[in-house]
């Protein structure tokens, strides 16, 4: 049985992917002045103009970063989460509800949200 | 030393009796404290002068054998190799070790944590099991390779490291430090072939995945073992195991006895073999 074997690697990936994703996050977002990149605010000013979100949002790699981001932070906190209350030590019948209400949480959320970061890059694109 | 105490110093000891007592209970014993005693000393001297009924395990007087491991002022030690001086506090405060069941008094059951090691296999596994039986030579292995296992090697089994785990208290599927560690041991031992056989176990609920790496297993362990750094490093070992980045090796090759070597006079033959 390999599931804990399995879950903790990709626990560990999504990570990995969280800390290069959200170092991207912070360099566009808080890091403007520092590292001015004209590609990824190319309208100048804040980096949450409206003018730069929808010229980031045209572009295929930023909708893709954030789905990616997304299922990653999804599996990430929520295997942290389901760790933090299978310590209470729940019954295994439980423990399987838990894990099941956890999944189709995530799933959801992704769901959401995946559909939130394609309407915007179709917005983006009117634009 | 400054903090040698000096006249009587005061046993609170746990106290149960499974076949009397509800539940456990205090009972406290003054005796005098000589320079040089330690917490077992002090217990002796109860049963010998005050209470012959208070129980506990305890063998080798040395910290060898592993047998008393008692929670002493708060903190899982053994008794044999804890000097009351070194306590610091005229009340010396013993109770059986924590997250096991009380038989009697100072006796924890201990057979859990013996069960969560026996199923991970900690021994040696090859293929080569007449070699084993009747060896022709002896297994390769380099000093450097001795050393990426060698401190697991000086555990003893006391269960102190077990007491201290603050998951193995709340998570009975998590085998705990001592014989994760021990598995670490055998899966780092460049003579074993055991990797995927104890990866059946560690790779399910009972595997390493569970430790928070609070360290209070290697804080406390009275013989020096690391294990917290033992399941670190088997939960790495999993990690590329699973991504395909690790691969186990193949036991060490037996290493056979030189055949061209003329024994020199002046030293004697070995005795005879026993076993």
């Amino acid at each position: 049985m390999m599931r804990d074997q399995k879950l903790w690697t990709w626990h560990v990936v999504a990570g990995l992917v969280v800390l290069v994703f959200l170092g991207l996050h912070m360099t566009i977002m808080h890091l403007d002045e520092v590292i001015p990149a004209a590609s990824l605010n190319p309208q100048g000013g804040h980096p949450i103009d409206w003018a730069n979100v929808a010229a980031r949002g045209k572009t295929l790699f930023f909708p893709i970063t954030y789905v990616v981001l997304l299922g990653a932070a999804l599996f990430h906190g929520l295997y942290g989460f389901r760790n933090i209350l299978f310590e209470l030590n729940p019954p295994g019948a439980l423990k399987r509800v838990l894990g099941w209400l956890l999944a189709l949480a995530g799933l959801g959320l992704f769901a959401i949200g995946t559909w939130a970061a394609i309407a915007a890059h179709r917005v983006a694109l009117l634009a | 030393m400054s903090n040698e105490i000096r006249g009587d110093v005061t046993y609170r000891i746990r106290r149960f009796d499974p076949d009397r007592d509800a539940a456990p209970r205090w009972q406290e014993s003054r005796i005098p404290a000589l320079p040089g005693m330690t917490v077992l000393d002090g217990l002796w001297k109860i049963k010998e002068t005050t209470d012959p009924s208070l129980s506990w395990r305890s063998s080798c007087r040395m910290g060898v054998c592993g047998s008393c491991g008692m929670l002493i002022n708060g903190r899982a030690r053994l008794a044999c190799n804890t000097q009351i001086s070194e306590l610091g506090s005229a009340i010396v405060a013993v109770a059986p070790l924590p997250n096991f069941h009380i038989i009697r008094d100072l006796v924890p059951d201990l057979s859990p944590m013996f069960t969560a090691h026996a199923a991970l296999s900690p021994f040696v596994i090859r293929e080569d099991a007449a070699e084993q039986e009747n060896p022709s030579g002896e297994f390769g292995q380099t000093p450097h390779e001795l050393e990426q296992y060698l401190q697991f090697t000086f555990c003893i089994k006391c269960g102190c490291c077990m007491a201290a785990c603050p998951t193995y208290a709340t998570d009975p599927a998590y085998s705990g430090p001592m014989p994760l560690a021990q598995a670490h041991r055998y899966n780092t031992d460049t003579r074993d072939g055991g990797f995927r056989k104890r990866r059946e176990a560690l790779a399910g609920e009972a595997g390493p995945w569970r430790c928070h790496y609070a360290g209070e297993c290697s804080r406390v362990c009275p013989k020096g073992v690391d294990p917290a750094r033992a399941i670190q490093l088997m939960k790495r070992q999993l990690v590329l195991d699973y991504l395909r980045l690790w691969r186990p090796r193949r036991p060490a090759a037996i290493i056979p006895a030189p055949a061209e070597v003329r024994r020199r006079p002046d030293v004697p033959e070995p005795p005879a073999r026993t076993v």
